[in-house]
C-alpha cells in the first residue's frame, strides 16, 4: 500500500506492463516531446521578431505587435490547439505499438528532445522569424494603397506580421499532428476563428469609444486586411516558413525513415495489424487438491477443501470481443477473489 | 461501449470503456506521401511564377519621380539656416527645378518622404492623447493624458492642444508644384488636399471638440497650439473650413505613425478637373516652390518629395513580384529534388521495409 502511494503507477497484475510501457508510456513520450518542441518553436518565432525590430526602431524596446495580440496569443490563440495536441495525439495507434515493440526504442535513446533538436528548434524558428520581419519589412517598406492612402503604418504593419504569425504556427501544428481527432480540428480551427474574432472586435468602433487609450488599432483590420498587397505578402511569408519544413520531413522519410515512419506506413496500407492467432486456454483437468495445513487454528482449510479456487468457472468476459484490443492477444478468464466473495452474499 | 454496472464495490473505479477515455477517438492520421506533396510543390511553384510575372507587368507600369531636396539648389540656404533653433520664427522658401520625360497618365500621387526619422520609437508612439483628439472636452481642457508629458501643458499650465510629441513634430514644410508651359508662362498644378486619410481615421478616430453655436476657435479656447507649430490646430487649412481642428487631413496623416525610419506619407493628389491636366501630368518641365520649415540636420536625416502613379497593388515596389520569382524557383527546385529521391529511394514504399 505504501509502494502505491508513493508511485506514479501501479498496477495489479505483471501483465500490464506490457500495455502501460508500449503504448501509454510511448505515446505519453511522444506528446511531451511534441510539446515541448513545438512550444518553443511558436514562442522563439513570436519573440525573435521583436529583435530584429530593434534595429528599425532605435533599440527602444517597441513591440511589433499590438498589445492586446501578445496578451492573448499564449493564453488564447496558441493556447487550446498546443493542448489538444499534447493530449491526444498518437502516432500509431495501439495495436500496432504491441505489434512493433521496436517503436519504443527512440525513447530509449532519447531522440525525440535532446539538446540537438532543442539547438534545431531554435535554429527553425530564428529562420521563421526572420522571414516574418524582413519580408513584410521589405514588401511594405515603400509601399500605398492602391489609392494612395498609407499601408506602411506602424499598425498595418503590426496586423499583417501578427496574421502571419497565426498563419505559420496554426500551419506548424497541422505538420505536427499526427492524429486529428475532433477536438484538435476544433481547436486549431476554433484559435484561428477567435483570433479574427478578438482582433475585429478589438479594432472595431465600439471598444475605441468606451475604452479609448487601450484600443487605439480602430480601424486597421478593416483597412489593411482589405488590401491584396498585404494579403500577398502574408501568402509569401507563410510559404517561405512552411515548404522548408514540409520539403525536409518529405526528404527525410525517403531518404533515412525511421520505424515510426516505417509503421504509419505499413498501418496507412494496411489498417489493422492482422490479429495475433488465437491461443486457446490450456484445459486444466486437474484434481489438484490444496495443500495448506493449518494445525494452530481452525484456519482456511474449509474454504480450501471446497475446491472453489481451483474450479474452472466460464464468467462472462469483463470487456467483450469487440471492446478491447487486449482480447485478441490473451485469453479473458481472470476473475478476482473478491468478486467471488461479492456473489457468494448476493 | 457501455459503461460498468457497479457504482459502487471494486470495481467502481474502472474508467469507462468510452472512446474519449480509453483513447479511441475517431481521427485522421494523415501523412506526408509522395502523391500530395509533390503535386502541391508543383501546383506551388507555378502560382508562384503566375503571381511573380503578374504583378511584376503591374509594377512595371507604374512612373516614380523622387526627389531629395534637403540641401538640393538654392535649399541649401534654407539648410543652413534651419540648422540654429533661434532662427524657427524666420521663414525660408526656395525651389526645385525637375523633369518628366514621360507623362504620368492616370492620377498622380504627391508624397512627402523623411529618411532616418524614428516614428517607431516607443516612447514616442506613447506621446499621444487619443481622447483629446477624439474631442473629449476633459482631455482638452482639463487634463490631457499623462503619457503627452512634457508636451501636455506649457510653462503655464495651459492644456496644448493636441499634446504629446507626435503632434509637435508634425511635419510643416508646405509645397507649390508649377508646370511650365513655356519658358516663360507656368501654371500652378492643382492638388487635392483632402482625401489622404483613411475613412475610419477621418471620421471616426479623429474627431472635433463639440461646437454647438461656438467657432472653431472658440472650442479651442484655454488651450494652446503646441510648442513647435506656427498656426494654432484650427486654422491650418485657411481655405477648407472643414479641415480644421483635429480633423486637418495633414495632422491626421501624421499621427498615422510609420512603422519604418525611411517612410513617404501622401501630401496630395493630382486635381484632374483642369483641362491641361485632365489625364495627368504632362511631360515637361516642373518646380517646386517649397516653403522650408522642418529641420532634418539634427537627426542626420533626409527629405524629399515623390511623384508617382499607382496601380490596384501599389506603387513601385519590385521586391514582392521579384520575391515570387524566387520563391518560385526555389520551390521547383525543391520539387525536382523531392522528385528525385523519391523516385531513387521512396516508390513503392521500398524504404519502408522492415
Amino acid at each position: 500500500m505504501q509502494a502505491v502511494l508513493s508511485s506514479d503507477f501501479s498496477f495489479a497484475q505483471f501483465r500490464y506492463l506490457q500495455r502501460l510501457l508500449l503504448v501509454h508510456g510511448r505515446w505519453s513520450y511522444i506528446r511531451m516531446c511534441k510539446f515541448l518542441q513545438y512550444f518553443f518553436y511558436k514562442n522563439f518565432s513570436y519573440t525573435l521578431v521583436h529583435f530584429w525590430y530593434g534595429f528599425f526602431c532605435g533599440f527602444s524596446a517597441q513591440t511589433v505587435y499590438d498589445d492586446w495580440f501578445i496578451t492573448m496569443y499564449n493564453m488564447v490563440y496558441t493556447a487550446t490547439s498546443v493542448l489538444a495536441l499534447g493530449l491526444f495525439d498518437q502516432d500509431v495507434n495501439d495495436r500496432w505499438s504491441f505489434r512493433y515493440p521496436q517503436l519504443y526504442s527512440p525513447g530509449q535513446l532519447n531522440t525525440f528532445f535532446s539538446k540537438k533538436t532543442f539547438v534545431r528548434c531554435v535554429m527553425v524558428s530564428t529562420y521563421t522569424s526572420l522571414v516574418l520581419f524582413f519580408i513584410p519589412w521589405a514588401a511594405m517598406q515603400d509601399s500605398v494603397r492602391g489609392d494612395g492612402k498609407d499601408v506602411a503604418d506602424y499598425q498595418s504593419f503590426a496586423l499583417s506580421t501578427q496574421t502571419s504569425l497565426m498563419i505559420v504556427v496554426s500551419a506548424q501544428m497541422f505538420l505536427d499532428t499526427f492524429y486529428w481527432t475532433a477536438i484538435n480540428q476544433f481547436f486549431l480551427w476554433g484559435s484561428i476563428a477567435a483570433y479574427l474574432a478578438i482582433t475585429f472586435t478589438f479594432f472595431s468602433n465600439g471598444l475605441f469609444f468606451v475604452f479609448t487609450s487601450s484600443f487605439p488599432f480602430i480601424g486597421t483590420a478593416r483597412n489593411s486586411l482589405k488590401q491584396p498587397n498585404v494579403w500577398l505578402t502574408m501568402f509569401l511569408t507563410c510559404l517561405l516558413c512552411v515548404l522548408p519544413t514540409v520539403a525536409f520531413r518529405f526528404l527525410h522519410m525517403q531518404l533515412r525513415p525511421t520505424i515510426t515512419d516505417k509503421v504509419r506506413y505499413k498501418a496507412r496500407e494496411e489498417g489493422q495489424p492482422a490479429p495475433a492467432p488465437y491461443r486457446p486456454p490450456p484445459r486444466r483437468v486437474s484434481t489438484r487438491r490444496s495443500s495448506y495445513a493449518f494445525s494452530h487454528s481452525q484456519g482456511y482449510g474449509d474454504l480450501v477443501t471446497s475446491r472453489k479456487f481451483l474450479r474452472l468457472k466460464r464468467r462472462p468476459s469483463l470487456f467483450g470481443r469487440n471492446q478491447s484490443p487486449l482480447v485478441e492477444n490473451q485469453p479473458q478468464h481472470y476473475r478476482t477473489i473478491t468478486e467471488e466473495a461479492e456473489e457468494s452474499q448476493t | 461501449m457501455g459503461k460498468t454496472k457497479n457504482k459502487s464495490g471494486p470495481l467502481a473505479r474502472r474508467p469507462d470503456n468510452s472512446a474519449f477515455k480509453q483513447q479511441r477517438l475517431p481521427a485522421w492520421s494523415p501523412m506526408l506521401t509522395a502523391n500530395t506533396v509533390l503535386p502541391f510543390f508543383y501546383l506551388l511553384a507555378v502560382i508562384c511564377m503566375l503571381l511573380g510575372v503578374w504583378l511584376l507587368l503591374l509594377v512595371q507600369s507604374t512612373q516614380e519621380i523622387k526627389l531629395d531636396y534637403t540641401d538640393l539648389g538654392n535649399c541649401n540656404e534654407c539648410f543652413d539656416l534651419r540648422r540654429n533653433v533661434s532662427n524657427a520664427a524666420q521663414t525660408c522658401s526656395c525651389r526645385v527645378e525637375f523633369s518628366i520625360d514621360k507623362s504620368l497618365k492616370g492620377d498622380v500621387f504627391f508624397y512627402y518622404g523623411l529618411k532616418n526619422f524614428h516614428q517607431n520609437l516607443r516612447r514616442y508612439m506613447d506621446s499621444r492623447d487619443d481622447g483629446q483628439t477624439l474631442g473629449r472636452i476633459k482631455n482638452l481642457k482639463k487634463n490631457p493624458s499623462s503619457y503627452c508629458a512634457p508636451f501636455d501643458k506649457d510653462n503655464d499650465g495651459v492644456p496644448i492642444a493636441p499634446c504629446g510629441a507626435i503632434a509637435n513634430s508634425m511635419f510643416n514644410d508646405s509645397f507649390t508644384l508649377n508646370y511650365h508651359l513655356s519658358s516663360s508662362r507656368s501654371v500652378p498644378v492643382p492638388l487635392l488636399r483632402t482625401g489622404l486619410t483613411w475613412y475610419t481615421d477621418k471620421n471616426v478616430k479623429f474627431r472635433n471638440p463639440r461646437a454647438d453655436n461656438l467657432t472653431l476657435a472658440e472650442v479651442f479656447e484655454g488651450t494652446r497650439p503646441p510648442l513647435y507649430w506656427q498656426k494654432p490646430v484650427y486654422s491650418l487649412d485657411p481655405h477648407d473650413p472643414n479641415n480644421n481642428g483635429f480633423i486637418n487631413e495633414d495632422l491626421i496623416v501624421w499621427m498615422r505613425e510609420a512603422a519604418f525610419p525611411n517612410f513617404k506619407k501622401l501630401y496630395g493628389i493630382l486635381n484632374r478637373a483642369d483641362p491641361i491636366f485632365e489625364k495627368g501630368l504632362p511631360k515637361g518641365n516642373y518646380t517646386i516652390d517649397i516653403s522650408y520649415n522642418f529641420p532634418v540636420q539634427h537627426f542626420q536625416g533626409r527629405k524629399g518629395v515623390v511623384l508617382t502613379t499607382l496601380t490596384w497593388f501599389g506603387g513601385q515596389n519590385h521586391f514582392l513580384p521579384i520575391a515570387y520569382l524566387v520563391t518560385s524557383s526555389l520551390i521547383l527546385l525543391a520539387a525536382v529534388v523531392l522528385t528525385v529521391a523519391w523516385w531513387k529511394f521512396g516508390k513503392d514504399g521500398k524504404n519502408m521495409k522492415e
